[in-house]
Formats: structure tokens, sequence, C-alpha cells
């Protein structure tokens, strides 16, 4: 259910692009959403640069975090199969799944294997990826959201706003309402109580629950672990009271060793929220042994392809597969910030998302958010694994060009090459657009009634700046 | 993105003799070795805002320098370019690395076509036979602040604005030429000026090129909220060094009948009295 929305526009990608242009156009015009995000990101800048500030040299913590996920990208082919061989080694189970139609039936497998009733599920966009709620609910299985972002958007039944914050664009009150609906609780605006309302509620389910599913932040290659980072204890939880244990991940959380992931993770807390550490970083090694008095059964790792060895084959967004998942980039981005969450219709949201999602739904579909980019840069400024993002904007325009040309749009670009190499055409050229622009302002051609509609236009000089200085000399 | 021209730029023995004389024996700037330029006038410049061409010229001049328009130059591409129409752009690069072909220092009023011209060049041209060349036009052109400041190590031209002003940074040359402090400096250094930063300054304004009119309602909510911030500081003029940025925001301004103007760094820098 809270994936029902993607599901919609996944299912009718024609229609992503007006969908886009749509939502966005609706977005835009609610000052007070616009407003309500900026504002609750006005805090998060506050504490990033106050941590980034008690690295010696941030810059060059991002150089380190960099090339560790650079080299276990480049690497993937050594370092995943040690990973499996050092995971299964602790007693869990690895299942390979080249796309997301693959890794539902796996895990639906795996679920009624074990006999399960109740599930619990702590916070993994990789899920939320492959629609996996969605596959779980329609066997017949109850699936609760355990943290609270997560939980209220399930509630709610949309998909998270913003693949970090996922309930960021949620107020208080509507927080409150929400529980008082569903969980028949009494109305508060405290932030702590509405906390302990889903505490209570959440502690019963964890006893009950058969199957906990979780997701990776990082899959450490030496030692076989799975690192998972969370802020409310609720995946700690949810990975070690059920009896079967599932973890998701894609691929590429690889990283090489413990001493890689001693740089990432407190990149990932500080670029993403503003924290220095987040609060519980745990290390899954593997199922209940012998001599231990509790943890789950059994434990399995789903490792997803979909579409990542196809990213890994391309040298120039290869670098997009270092992606944390930290949200820094749609944090700085005036375009999420704009827009909102919801307009994208995608699981990653933000510029990293308008990177990778053609590529994980296919670009003719999904080029349009790369063209919905002013190329401002910031998202790649803020990267703490210096993705490329914004060129990579300009990539995916490219690519798309290459792979489809718009017939019109294509004229208009040869016509302008061939007025650029001729200097008496395009002054010619020049001067009548100057002469004609009070005309074209008023008939309002396309392009031109677009920019009107909410701007001015200067009127034209008399002349162009080779005119005058024609004249000076 | 520091380029080694310092045969060119840097300065002669005695200019540096002269570093280790106290500074009010020093001989004022515009005695520095005179460097011919070679301007960079996108097409906007050309057709809609000519004087700030004429405006780089006059502080140019001022300072000693020489000054060369090449009549052959028309734009650099980037409208194809950033729309994913590479094989055009190409064609239009390669035509302007024979424009500028031999030229000493090529500056230009805007961080965003000296970005194509530096960062992006060399990228569009890479593996092609005009690859050296490329990287060889990257390496001398420059925005026409971090000409001033970098290059020619000025700060002080000698202008008077007596107007207070706050800086718009365009994004190009914030992040793709890594200019913030340059316009700054030069502007601090310009008599009876008033400069406030606002609280949105590293902010995108929305322009974007084809953006502004492909996805209009994005690039205007971007526009309220950079405009807003320069507004908030109730400065006479919005300083820039970017000729598109301040398209968008006068347009902006203009349909919201509000009061602040733009005005090119250029066009400051060449008023004064001194």
């Amino acid at each position: 259910m809270s994936v029902h929305d993607a599901t919609t526009k996944a299912a009718l990608p024609a229609e992503a692009k007006n969908q886009f242009l749509h939502d966005a156009a609706e977005h835009v015009r609610d000052i007070d959403h616009r407003s309500f995000v900026r504002k609750a990101l006005g805090g998060y800048y506050v504490t990033r640069d106050s941590q980034k500030a008690k690295y010696r040299d941030w810059e060059h913590a991002r150089d380190a975090a960099a090339l560790a996920k650079w080299s276990a990208v480049n690497r993937l082919d050594e370092l995943l199969p040690l990973f499996v061989t050092n995971f299964e080694a602790g007693g869990g189970i690895v299942h390979f799944a080249r796309d997301a139609q693959e890794a539902r039936t796996i895990i639906v497998d795996l679920v009624r294997a074990s006999n399960a009733k109740a599930i619990i599920k702590s916070k993994c966009m990789t899920t939320e990826e492959i629609h996996l709620n969605d596959a779980l609910e329609k066997e017949g299985y109850v699936v609760v959201e355990s943290d609270l972002g997560e939980f209220i958007q399930q509630l709610r039944g949309e998909p998270p706003y913003h693949f970090v914050f996922p309930c960021m664009h949620v107020r208080r009150g509507e927080i409150s309402d929400l529980f008082q609906k569903h969980l028949g609780t009494e109305p508060t605006q405290s932030p702590e109580e509405l906390t302990m309302i889903a505490r209570r509620y959440m502690r019963q389910l964890y006893v009950d629950a058969d199957v906990g599913i979780t997701g990776a932040n990082f899959l450490v290659a030496e030692t076989g672990q799975i690192s998972i980072t969370e802020n409310e204890g609720n995946a700690r939880l949810t990975a070690a009271l059920p009896r079967v244990h599932i973890a998701l991940s894609g691929i590429e959380k690889v990283v090489a060793s413990l001493a890689d992931l001693a740089v990432l993770l407190p990149m990932l807390a500080t670029a993403g929220t503003g924290q220095p550490m987040t609060c519980y970083n745990t290390l899954y090694s593997g199922p209940q042994k012998n001599d231990e008095p509790d943890g789950p059964r059994e434990m399995h790792l789903v490792l997803l392809d979909n579409a990542r060895t196809a990213i890994l084959a391309d040298p120039e967004q290869r670098d997009s597969l270092h992606c944390i998942r930290c949200g820094a980039c749609l944090n700085v981005c005036p375009i999420f910030k704009n827009v909102g969450g919801f307009t994208y219709g995608t699981t990653y949201q933000g510029p990293i998302g308008s990177v990778i999602t053609p590529h994980l739904r296919g670009l003719s579909d999904w080029n349009h958010l790369s063209s919905a980019s002013s190329l401002c840069g910031a998202c790649t400024d803020a990267c703490p694994v210096r993705i490329d993002i914004h060129h990579h904007l300009l990539h995916n325009r490219r690519n798309a060009v290459r792979a489809s040309p718009k017939r019109l749009e294509h004229i208009g670009h040869q016509l302008f090459a061939f007025v650029a190499a001729r200097p008496w055409l395009f002054a010619a050229g020049g001067k009548l657009f100057r002469w004609s622009l009070g005309f074209l302002k008023k008939i309002r051609p396309p392009l031109l009634r677009q920019w009107l509609e909410t701007r001015d236009l200067p009127p034209a000089p008399p002349k162009s700046f080779r005119q005058l200085w024609k004249e000076r000399s | 993105m520091t380029s080694e021209y310092s045969i060119v730029y840097g300065r002669t023995v005695s200019e540096h003799a002269l570093r280790l004389v106290p500074l009010s024996f020093q001989i004022p700037h515009h005695t520095v070795h005179p460097v011919h330029i070679d301007l960079f006038i996108p097409c906007f410049v050309d057709q809609m805002t000519p004087g700030v061409g004429l405006a780089v010229t006059r502080v140019l001049e001022r300072l000693g320098h020489t000054v060369e328009f090449r009549p052959a130059q028309t734009c650099c591409g980037q409208p194809s370019f950033n729309s994913g129409y590479w094989d055009e752009a190409r064609s239009v690069a390669i035509r302007a690395l024979d424009v500028f072909e031999g030229a000493q220092a090529v500056v230009g009023p805007s961080g965003s076509c000296v970005a194509m011209m530096r960062v992006f060049y060399p990228q569009l041209l890479a593996g092609t036979p005009h690859e050296t060349r490329a990287l060889d036009l990257a390496s001398k052109t420059f925005e026409f602040s971090e000409f001033l400041v970098e290059k020619l190590g000025v700060t002080d031209v000698g202008a008077r604005f007596p107007h207070s002003v706050t800086y718009h940074d365009g994004c190009h040359g914030l992040r793709e030429l890594r200019i913030q402090q340059a316009p700054r400096q030069l502007l601090r250094a310009v008599k009876d000026l008033e400069l406030i930063e606002c609280d949105e300054a590293e902010s995108c304004c929305g322009f974007g090129g084809l953006f502004s009119v492909k996805f209009p309602m994005i690039s205007t909510a971007m526009a309220e909220v950079k405009g807003g911030s320069l507004a908030r500081t109730e400065c006479e003029y919005i300083v820039s060094s970017d000729p598109t940025c301040q398209l968008q925001l006068d347009g902006w301004f203009s349909k919201k009948k509000m009061k602040p103007r733009t005005i090119h760094l250029a066009e400051v820098l060449a008023g004064g009295d001194a």
C-alpha cells in the first residue's frame, strides 16, 4: 500500500513526464508547503556545517570516502564473491536477484517457507525500489514499518517523500491526527509523546513478528558483515527478535574493509543528517550460533542487481554506484525544495534519483528528470563520495538525444549551429531578433510565452556589441 | 583550475623586486606589463547587453592593457550542449577554437559561457583531434573578475559607486570555475560602495538556459527564492557576473513590480572618478 502511488506511475511510464510537469506546477503554487520544507532543512544546514567543521579537512575526507567507494565498485568482481564467502562462513544464506521481480519472488518464498504470520520491517529504500510491501500484502501478509517516519508514511498510504526523511513534509498536528485515527490515541503536539505512542504500539509487534526485513548500508567484504545504520534502534530489534532475518541490498553496497567503513559511516551521518555519527551502527555477522543466547535462527541476504551492472558497465556514470543514500544532494537541491519529493514519481528523489532512475526504469521515459535542472551543481558539491551528479544529468540528456532525437528540436539545434558558423548570418539574425522583439512579445510564440508568463523581458538595445565595436574603432 | 600562464601575466623581475619595497612607495598597478586581451563576448551580451562588453573594455584599457574583439566569434554552443545535442555543440566549439587561435588571454564577462569553454570544451572534444587545442584554449580563458584578481593581481580598479549592493553568485562561476572571492574583493575596493551579503548567496536564480522555458514553473519558483533573498538585503543594486542571471532576476523583479535591479560587475567597475 505504501508504494501504491509509485507502482501506478511505473505502470504508465509514458505519462511520467506529464505527471511530473503537472505535479511540479501544482506544487510550486503551494507556498506554505515549500516554505515548510525549506524551514525544516534550515536546521539541517546549521548542524551539518558544524559537524563538517569538526573534520580536520572535509574535502580530504570526501576524497577518502570517494576512493573507498571507487575502489570497491571497480573491484566488485573480486569483492562481491569475497563478501559472499565470508558471509556464508558466518552461517548466513545469500540469494542473488537479477531484477525486482526475482527479488520479490525470493523474499515471498522465504517468508512462506518460514510459516510467518507477522512481518516487521525497518527502513530500506531498496525494498521500495522493488515494491516489496505490495508483493507481500498481495500474498496476505501484514507488514509493519518500524522506522517512525516510514510508519507514518505507511499509515498515510504514501511512499517516502525523501529517501532519508520519509515524512519531512508532515506536520506534527497531522501526525497526531493520524495516530488518533489509526491507533486511537489522544491528540498531542509533543514530538516525544508522539514517538512514545509509536514505540508502545511497536514493542509487541517485534515480539510477535516471525520475520524481520531490513536493508543494508554497507556490506563489509573482509569480514562478511552487514552494516546497518539507524537512529531509532528499530532496525536492531527488527533484525534480532524475529526468528528469521531477511536483508535486501544492492550489490553496490560492498566495501572492502572495516577501515573503509570507518571513513564512510561518519561521512554518511554528517552529510545526510548533520550528525557526527548515526545513533546506532550495527554489524551483523550471521544467525544465532549454538553458544549464543539469542538472535534470529535464520539469516538471509538478497543481493539485488536491478540495472546496477548496467551502470557498472558505463564508465562515465559508474561513480553513481558510489551513492551511500545519504540524501545530502536532495537537501541542497533547489529543484527538490521547490517541487517536493512526490513530484519525481520515483523511488529515489532529487538529483541522484534523476541520474539513476533512467537506468532503473528506462531513459526515454525518465530523461525529463535530467532536463528538469538548472545544472547549478549544488548536489555535486554536497556529495560526500564525489559523484559527478550534475554532469551526469548532462550525460543523460546527451544519451537520450543519441537514442532518439526529437525531430523539431534537432532541426532547431542544427539551424543554431549553422547560424553560429556564419558571423554575418549571426549578426543579421541578431538584428532581426532585436528589431522584432517588441512584436514577438505581443504575439508570444511558444518558449517566449513560457518566459513572459512570470517574467518580463527588457527591450532590445538598438545596436549590438559588434556594431558598437566597429563604430568605436 | 589554475593554469600556468605566468609568462604572460607574471610580473617582470623589477616588479617582483617592487614587492620588497614598502607599499607606499609602490608604483600604481597600471604600470604592470600590458597584456593583449581578446574579448569573449557571449551571444547574449552581443545582442542584448552590449554595454557590459564596453564596460569590460573600459576597465581593462584603463589598467593599461590592449583589448581586441574578433568579430568572427558568435556563440559558445552551450544551448545545444546543455540540451544534449553534442554533435551540434561540437561543431560550434571547434569553430570557437579557430576563432581564438593564437590568443594570449581570452576574457569574457559571463561565468557560464567561460565555464563552457574552460570546463566543457575539453570534455566535448575529448578523443577528437581538437582535444589539445581545446585544453589550450581552456587554459587561457578567464572570467572577467577572476582575470583581474587572479591573473592581473588587481583588486582596486579605481572605481566609485556610491550605492549599497549585494552580490549574486552565478552557479557556473561559483561551482564550475570556483570563483567566489574575486568579485567580492573587487567590490570591496570600490569607493563609496557598501557590500551586503544575502542569506541565499549560493542558491541558483533558476535561469539554467532552456530550463527556464522548458520548466518555467520550477525556474520561477527558484527566482522567487533567490530574488526574495536578494531583495531582503534592501540594497539598491544586485551585482552579478552573469548577464543571463540578470535577465532572470530583473525579469522577475519587474513582473513583481519590485524595486531592486541588477547590474553587471564590469559596469560597476567601469564607473568612477579616479
